[in-house]
């Protein structure tokens, strides 16, 4: 069920972004998702794509230095307190978020969010179980 | 396995013949200097010594000392101690300290040196069926000229292929069944990760020793490189000045090199006051010529920190060994008042598991001494989330401390983003020395 996210370590150093950026788009990978975990030396980018293979596959051929993290997906209706509420149950539930990001689309229907916690399969469970819609990797290509 | 020696009536002469021998070829060596070097002859006038005051080996204390600056001071001819018409060949060490050093060499020298090496390679186990793939730079540099003519005296097959192209260098060891590799140890642990990346496991093919030498190395790497490549590793030692490699080589023992002391004498003394020490002690290595005809040196100080021994070693070769050196003092940094040698950095960091592939930043900003170290990370130290980073970041730098005394900041890079090295690997990058800080 949970998503697959690409994290790439990227030395604080001129012209390192460019040789990531464009061996997905060379690859024809669209980016969904983006987020950045910085430090005074390097960065981690943390990406959610259309097609992780094919981007993973294409990163390294430029030897860049990735790994491939799973995470939770969810889908919010985009209004004041929908966060909040998934928040809430997690914290109830004694779940901790290492990390989180999130994104609209162009239908403004839904935000989306991607939480980092170290259990997916039980975080899934508590947030299926009080009604907060998952989203997959199938989803998120579609989007 | 039988011992075997290219020399044997020189390896293994008894330790009172090889003084007689050092002890006529000594002042033999002096006198010939005396006469045909003028820098020398004005040093020895300055110290009031004359040739005939060199009756005995012990008398070489009353020699003075040479150094790489009376080299660089004598360039290019001051040193040459006979007409260039005797001259064959001219080598040359790499400049990156100073100016360049070029050292002559008579058909008589070359022969010598070429003995040198070829006693190592049998050392290592060669005869005339091996196949010799000389990986060390030709040209100037000694390192390939010196063990591509041992390989020919020993009757190996050579396969010249200079340093670099290391997609060729793997072929080439493939297929045409490659037995011995000689070249600078970061070159083979290179050469060994290459492997590795291409799927190839350790003995996967018929390479069984390397010979490698012109850079410090440790013990840690030594075994990092033998499960690399499938092979036992051996040191060599030399410098341009003295020859090139070969002026000592290991034995199957692997635990130091012996001295060829039938053309070299060697004394250790103490770097601060120039005394001589008593066998067993740490202290600077002095090498004198004794037979060199070009390029002949009495008691040129070479920076490297070792000690000497003449315990009696399992090969039968009775010549006294050097261990590894620890570092040229050149090597040795000074950051923070603290003494810090590369070969320390590396040991630590191979114990750790880390690759032999690092870089070290010296530097002052606001009369302080910066002292990072940039490390390539290991694949499982990569995760998504900074906190592991430098959490080993800090692993790192604890085990540094220990073994230094002083703090690094470490920086943990990506795999394979550090310039490797196809020569002698640029380790460190001291930027105090530009801007004409003395250290």
């Amino acid at each position: 069920m949970a998503i697959k996210q690409l994290s790439i370590f990227v030395e604080n150093r001129e012209g390192t972004l460019v040789t990531v950026t464009d061996a997905i788009a060379k690859a024809g990978v669209d980016i969904r998702a983006l987020s950045v975990a910085d430090t005074n030396d390097f960065g981690i980018f943390r990406l959610i794509v259309t097609d992780i293979d094919k981007a993973k596959k294409a990163l390294d051929e430029a030897d860049a230095f990735v790994s491939i993290t799973e995470v939770v997906g969810v889908a919010l209706e985009d209004k004041p307190g929908a966060l909040a509420k998934v928040v809430k149950i997690l914290a109830d539930h004694n779940i901790n978020i290492e990390y989180m990001y999130a994104f609209i689309t162009v239908s403004k229907q839904f935000a989306y969010v991607v939480l980092r916690v170290t259990d997916n399969a039980e975080t899934e469970s508590i947030l299926e179980a009080n009604g907060i819609q998952l989203v997959t990797e199938e989803d998120m290509k579609q989007l | 396995m039988q011992n075997r020696y290219y020399q044997p009536e020189a390896e293994t002469m008894p330790v009172n013949e090889i003084k007689k021998l050092q002890e006529y070829k000594l002042i033999r060596q002096v006198r010939y200097v005396y006469e045909h070097v003028e820098y020398y002859r004005k040093l020895m006038d300055e110290k009031g010594v004359k040739p005939e005051d060199i009756k005995c080996l012990e008398d070489i204390s009353k020699l003075p000392f040479l150094c790489k600056d009376d080299l660089r001071e004598a360039y290019p001819y001051g040193m040459l101690a006979t007409d260039l018409n005797n001259c064959v060949r001219i080598h040359s060490t790499s400049g990156t300290t100073g100016k360049r050093v070029v050292a002559f060499y008579t058909q008589n020298d070359v022969d010598m040196w070429e003995d040198c090496c070829a006693r190592a390679i049998v050392a290592a186990g060669g005869d005339e069926n091996d196949v010799v793939q000389v990986a060390y730079g030709y040209g100037l540099f000694t390192g390939g000229a010196g063990l591509h003519g041992g390989s020919h005296k020993v009757g190996c097959l050579t396969l010249p292929m200079g340093s670099g192209n290391t997609n060729r260098q793997i072929q080439f060891m493939m297929d045409l069944n490659a037995t011995i590799l000689c070249c600078t140890p970061s070159y083979a642990a290179y050469i060994g990760e290459s492997l590795k990346e291409k799927g190839y496991a350790p003995g996967y093919n018929s390479l069984k020793a390397g010979i490698f030498g012109a850079e410090p190395w440790t013990e840690e790497m030594r075994r990092d490189i033998e499960n690399s490549l499938g092979i036992k590793a051996f040191d060599i030692y030399g410098l341009t000045e003295s020859s090139g490699p070969g002026v000592a080589f290991e034995c199957c023992e692997q635990n130091g090199m012996h001295i060829n002391e039938d053309h070299f004498y060697a004394e250790i003394i103490d770097p601060d006051t120039g005394e001589v020490l008593p066998e067993g002690s740490k202290g600077e290595l002095v090498f004198t010529s004794l037979d060199k005809e070009a390029f002949p040196l009495l008691r040129y100080r070479t920076r490297d920190i070792t000690v000497l021994t003449r315990e009696k070693c399992s090969c039968g070769r009775t010549f006294i060994k050097m261990k590894k050196p620890m570092g040229r003092s050149d090597d040795m940094m000074i950051i923070r008042g603290v003494n810090v040698f590369p070969s320390q950095i590396e040991a630590v960091l191979l114990n750790l598991g880390y690759p032999p592939n690092y870089q070290i930043l010296v530097d002052r900003v606001n009369n302080t001494d910066t002292f990072e170290i940039h490390v390539e990370m290991l694949p499982e130290d990569f995760s998504d989330t900074p906190k592991v980073i430098t959490k080993k970041e800090k692993k790192i730098q604890a085990a540094m401390k220990e073994m230094l005394g002083i703090n690094p900041t470490i920086r943990l890079a990506a795999p394979k983003s550090i310039a490797r090295s196809e020569g002698k690997a640029v380790r460190v990058i001291d930027n105090r020395k530009k801007i004409g800080i003395n250290v």
